[in-house]
């Protein structure tokens, strides 16, 4: 209920900027939102361009689940992408069904090894893992620089991008001539998995308690700090496969804009998903929509593409602007 | 409301006294119905519009920054101009404690002062803002009866000065002792309006409680129970508060089966440290904890838990997941037995949740979120989270504060059945009468040490209060019965 | 090697500019309860507002303007979500970073055609009013920024009705409420205030630095200003301590990039360093610091 309307008042303050642009804007919403479902080849563009911003809204929605706010997936997402490329280069002996897991595997390493330090600094020094997680962002970004414009210069092209991966490193296609990969359906397994652990054992429990109140928690015997390292490094595995599926999924090689911002957009996937699992799966797939609409659009009608980025933090501000009035509502109901 | 007089609001928890008086600052917003100062009606939709109309309150949680002196606290919200005046502010308090006849030194941090100094601000903030009406919301709760009659004196100063004052109180002994006429509220209703000195003590009672009063009932002390082994032994703890200095200095005591253990004293005097170290919650700063014979080694929730101790802590809301559900609450502290292969046992969890809904009257279903309960009923949720276990020491904190009567009732029997059925009770508790309507015996904590203990059965409230404000000794009562 | 020192004590306190106005407008933000991650986005778009306002304007005045507006706005809209609706701190500030710089990357397409093209201005110039030269040669706004708007938050914040307003309601606002301060109005004002400081800074790019407006302008220093105000545990002067220490260890690895010896070392890598010893002062000096009272809490009256 609240993500329909929070649609609509979305596209009533964007329009601002369509118009500015020299755009109709409801010929530009139609292209956003409607447009990219409507032809086969845009639909599964639309599951391409969700799959690492289903892989970063689960993981952001799991750390937030537990009360840890990671706002690093964008560096985790990165480190995975490295190690998926430093793999990929020196796998490719391997016959795809142990080169994958092994790419999978170190990416989800990388990208909890990057969400390590900040997990530890919290839970043993009390250190806000909001600063730390955005602070290692910029660092792994200069750090994928360094590796393309130092050793791992593509030495043919002399472009700052990586040699290939092995072609046996690579996630298969799923559809025939479409960009759809292996990683869509690790996405969603990850997701399905989650969603399972969450509401379903007593791990999830935990976690769930331990974020929402945890002086109970604590009160009732938890492992507060123990559940919160967990959800940190499970939450910035997750992130880091994002980069294995781009690099081996995507680019089959690392380069400096693979993430595209995709770490960032996981907070947004999280919060509009209401932080549970199903909401992150829809979420992804109508944020997926919205990139390649804002992309097509942008070319169609001449206007920036980053009337997307507009659409989508707008969308944010009203969905948790609309929860924060829904949950004052209630709370007054229930005072009296 | 006159100029000068002292006008009790006396009522039982949850009859509407705060609220009527939230309201009368504005720090609620009434429903309807006016509000007439000095004969003119005035609209007052914060405290500001109260300030202005003259009126000045003491609230029970005090409205103090605690990390700033006292002189910014007084000059919060005054003044005129950019600039801060602290050093007018300062005089103002020193003025304001003159009129009050009680010290107040201006330049000191309000957290580095006792509740009972810190309430001596609250009054001076009050006064410096020129206010012709008082109301102090349960002033004496937190204060030894010596403090009690310091504030007294003070309060009866201040009226004869020519301010109204409302004193809201539960307590008839202290209405009838410093007010110069009542109004007894009940149910968010006025029953009736009085001079004080027309009326006794028993109409007053019924009036507030609106039925006959009954005492409450318990079964006798059970003779000869310190001879048994006790089933919690404390010797020597020793324990630091969060910021390090030490709040425990070598607590020693016993608690025995079938025995409830009360702990008397002004609250900030160790009394929450002792019961975090028991409950698991706070390291152990050294000495020794037994329950059942088994030493502790502490700062466990689950070892504590294992030894047998259940735990009702002073701050409900910091004891359940408010966003979960009952039933879910109601396991929380042995999720782990509720599980079936890798997943949780939901049917058990269910299960679990309906027998103890019916047994202890929560008025709630299983799947209510608990932050949709009332206080009263989230204290059932704790305590039937807690007793289902049969726990063999029952550590109790402030149980039925903020509960109406009803609840507190239901509270008070739920610990005596305990009791009964043979467990040991520690009960801590800021209302006096609460201690010496449940306990066995009382210990009196100061400073962090136990200065006194006695039996609970013909207590010496002037004693008890000698005691709690670090005065006079009971050494001998305390060797007796550790 | 005198010489050296100079460089870069010169650099420092240049580059700690923007730094020094977005921690002092952050912290004006956290003591009054609020969180702020919306530095990011709120600097980058005092830097693009700015410099486009000047561009077309040809007036570095009304460059200024213009951020200081962007800033109120910023602030303001911030204000709205945390205090009027209490909505969520971190994804509200998370959200405001996203939104300004998708508006400035979209009004930089529209009004220049993207990044690439890179359209400059005059900036501002260095001035020397001591003409002691070295150090001392500074742009007009570091000069400010230093001599009059760090003392002047330093003396509001601590000495000024407003300024005990400000810490009232960051540390229970409850007491605050009942002492007659309006809560509500107090951390609008903290944060539309602390917006302009963060914007003017964003703008200190702009029109003084550079004199052009690139996509990477700002670069995750509106998290290090984060990271600075905690390590400055709320106070003026440390957090200002804090962005110098930030700017001499930024300013060294510029020269280092240039000096013999060390060019081998890729830059990124000492473009790295300053993130992460930002991070080692937290871990070193953050350890349970006491946050203000309200941090992260909406405060409604019940």
């Amino acid at each position: 209920m609240v993500i329909p309307v929070a649609v609509v008042i979305t596209f009533a303050f964007t329009a601002v900027f369509v118009v500015a642009a020299g755009a109709d804007p409801f010929d530009a919403f139609y292209r956003f939102l409607v447009a990219p479902l409507t032809s086969p080849v845009t639909l599964l563009e639309v599951l391409v361009s969700a799959t690492p911003i289903l892989f970063t809204g689960a993981a952001v929605a799991i750390a937030f689940r537990a009360g840890y706010y990671n706002i690093g997936a964008e560096g985790q997402l990165l480190a995975g992408a490295i190690a998926a490329a430093g793999l990929g280069m020196v796998v490719g002996a391997l016959p795809s069904l142990v080169a994958l897991p092994i790419m999978v595997a170190g990416g989800a390493m990388a990208g909890a090894a990057w969400a390590l330090l900040p997990a530890l600094l919290r839970v043993r020094s009390g250190i806000d893992e909001v600063v730390t997680t955005l602070l290692l962002n910029p660092v792994a970004l200069l750090l994928v620089n360094a590796l393309l414009n130092g050793p791992w210069r593509d030495p043919e092209t002399g472009f700052p991008e990586s040699a290939p991966i092995a072609a046996s490193a690579e996630l298969p296609q799923l559809v025939a001539r479409s960009r759809v990969h292996l990683g869509l359906v690790l996405a969603l397994a990850i997701i399905a998995v989650a969603w399972f652990i969450i509401t379903r054992t007593s791990a999830g429990l935990k976690l769930r308690a331990v974020g929402s109140s945890p002086r109970a928690a604590a009160f009732a015997g938890l492992d507060v700090n123990g559940t919160l390292l967990r959800a940190a490094l499970v939450s910035g595995a997750i992130a880091g496969m994002a980069g294995v599926s781009e690099v081996a999924g995507i680019q089959d090689r690392l380069t400096g804009g693979l993430s595209a911002g995709a770490g960032y957009t996981g907070i947004v996937v999280a919060t509009l998903g209401g932080l549970t699992m199903p909401g992150v799966a829809a979420a992804g797939l109508l944020l997926g929509d919205l990139r390649v609409g804002a992309g097509s659009a942008a070319r169609a009608l001449d206007i920036p593409s980053q009337v997307g980025e507009i659409v989508q933090a707008t969308l944010l501000l009203v969905t948790i602007a609309a929860l924060a009035i829904i949950s004052r509502r209630r709370s007054t109901q229930a005072g009296r | 409301m006159r100029r000068g007089e002292i006008h009790a609001l006396l009522g039982e928890n949850g009859a509407g006294k705060t609220t009527l008086m939230r309201v009368v600052y504005g720090l609620t917003r009434p429903d309807s119905g006016e509000i007439v100062v000095a004969g003119r009606p005035v609209a007052i939709r914060s405290p500001k519009d109260a300030i202005a109309a003259g009126i000045g309150m003491v609230t029970q949680h005090f409205s103090l920054v605690r990390p700033m002196t006292v002189a910014e606290n007084l000059a919060l919200g005054r003044g005129s101009g950019m600039r801060l005046d602290l050093t007018l502010a300062a005089a103002a308090a020193t003025e304001a404690s003159q009129r009050l006849g009680m010290r107040v030194q201006p330049s000191a941090r309000v957290d580095s002062l006792s509740i009972g100094q810190q309430q001596r601000v609250e009054i001076v903030k009050a006064l410096a803002r020129d206010c012709r009406v008082l109301i102090l919301d349960e002033p004496t709760a937190v204060l030894v009866p010596q403090e009690v009659e310091g504030l007294f004196s003070a309060l009866r100063k201040l009226a004869a000065q020519g301010l109204a004052i409302v004193f809201i109180s539960h307590k008839l002994g202290e209405v009838l002792a410093l007010t110069d006429r009542v109004t007894v509220l009940r149910g968010g209703r006025v029953e009736g309006s009085a001079v004080t000195a027309a009326v006794d003590e028993r109409t007053l009672a019924e009036l507030m409680v609106g039925r006959p009063v009954v005492g409450q009932e318990r079964a006798p002390a059970v003779v000869g129970s310190a001879t048994r082994d006790p089933l919690l032994e404390v010797d020597s703890l020793a324990a630091n508060k969060a910021n390090g200095l030490p709040a425990l200095r070598g607590v020693s005591f016993r608690v025995h089966a079938r025995e409830v253990l009360g702990v008397a004293g002004v609250s900030g005097n160790g009394q929450s440290e002792l019961v975090e170290v028991l409950s698991g919650t706070r390291p152990l700063g050294g000495g020794l904890v037994k329950v059942a014979g088994v030493t502790l080694r502490g700062g466990s929730v689950p070892e504590v838990i294992r030894a047998g101790i259940g735990r009702i802590a002073e701050d409900r809301q910091a004891s359940v997941v408010g966003d979960l559900s009952v039933a879910y609450n109601l396991v929380l502290e042995r999720i782990d037995d509720f599980r079936k292969g890798g997943r949780l046992d939901e049917e058990a969890i269910q299960r679990n949740a309906r027998s103890l809904i019916e047994r202890f009257a929560i008025r709630a279903t299983p799947q209510a979120p608990v932050r949709t309960l009332s206080g009263g009923n989230i204290q059932k949720v704790l305590l039937a989270r807690v007793l289902a276990r049969e726990p063999k020491v029952l550590i109790v904190s402030q149980p039925t504060r903020g509960l109406d009567v009803g609840a507190t009732e239901y509270v008070r029997s739920e610990l005596l059945a305990a009791r009964e059925r043979g467990a040991a009770v520690l009960l801590v508790s800021e209302d006096l009468d609460e201690l010496l309507a449940l306990s066995d015996r009382l210990i009196v904590m100061y400073e962090g040490k136990v200065v006194g203990a006695l039996n609970a059965a013909g207590a010496d409230r002037g004693q008890l209060g000698l005691l709690m404000a670090g005065r006079g000794s009971a050494g001998a009562a305390a060797e007796q019965s550790a | 090697m005198i010489a050296f020192v100079f460089d870069i004590l010169t650099a420092t306190i240049r580059n700690a500019t923007p730094l020094a106005l977005g921690t002092i407008g952050e912290t004006y933000a956290e003591r009054s309860g609020v969180l702020n991650l919306g530095i990011e986005g709120t600097m980058y778009a005092g830097a693009f507002f700015g410099f486009a306002t000047a561009f077309w304007t040809g007036s570095l005045e009304l460059g200024l303007l213009a951020a200081v507006l962007v800033g109120l706005v910023a602030g303001g809209l911030m204000a709205f979500l945390t205090v009027t609706l209490g909505a969520n701190q971190h994804v509200s500030g998370l959200g405001l970073t996203l939104l300004l710089i998708g508006v400035s990357e979209f009004g930089n397409r529209l009004a220049f055609g993207g990044g690439q093209s890179l359209r400059r201005i005059d900036p501002y110039p260095l001035v020397d009013p001591l003409e002691l030269g070295g150090p001392f040669s500074q742009y007009a706004l570091t000069y400010v920024t230093f001599l009059a708007f760090v003392p002047l938050a330093w003396w509001v914040l601590m000495r000024t009705r407003f300024g005990l307003a400000i810490r009232a309601v960051g540390e229970d606002p409850e007491a605050a409420d009942a002492a007659g301060i309006s809560v509500f109005r107090t951390r609008y004002a903290a944060l539309m205030v602390g917006g302009v400081l963060m914007a003017v800074g964003g703008a200190f790019f702009t029109l003084a630095a550079l004199g052009s407006f690139t996509l990477d302008i700002i670069a995750g220093r509106g998290w290090v200003v984060i990271a600075l105000v905690i390590f400055g545990r709320w106070g003026i002067w440390r957090a200002v301590a804090g962005a110098l220490l930030f700017s001499a260890v930024y300013s060294l690895q510029l020269r280092l990039r240039v000096t013999p010896g060390w060019q081998d070392v890729p830059f990124e890598l000492l473009l790295a360093l300053p993130y992460l010893v930002v991070i080692a002062a937290l871990a070193l000096s953050g350890r349970n610091v006491a946050y203000p009272g309200a941090y992260l809490k909406p405060y409604r009256r019940t």
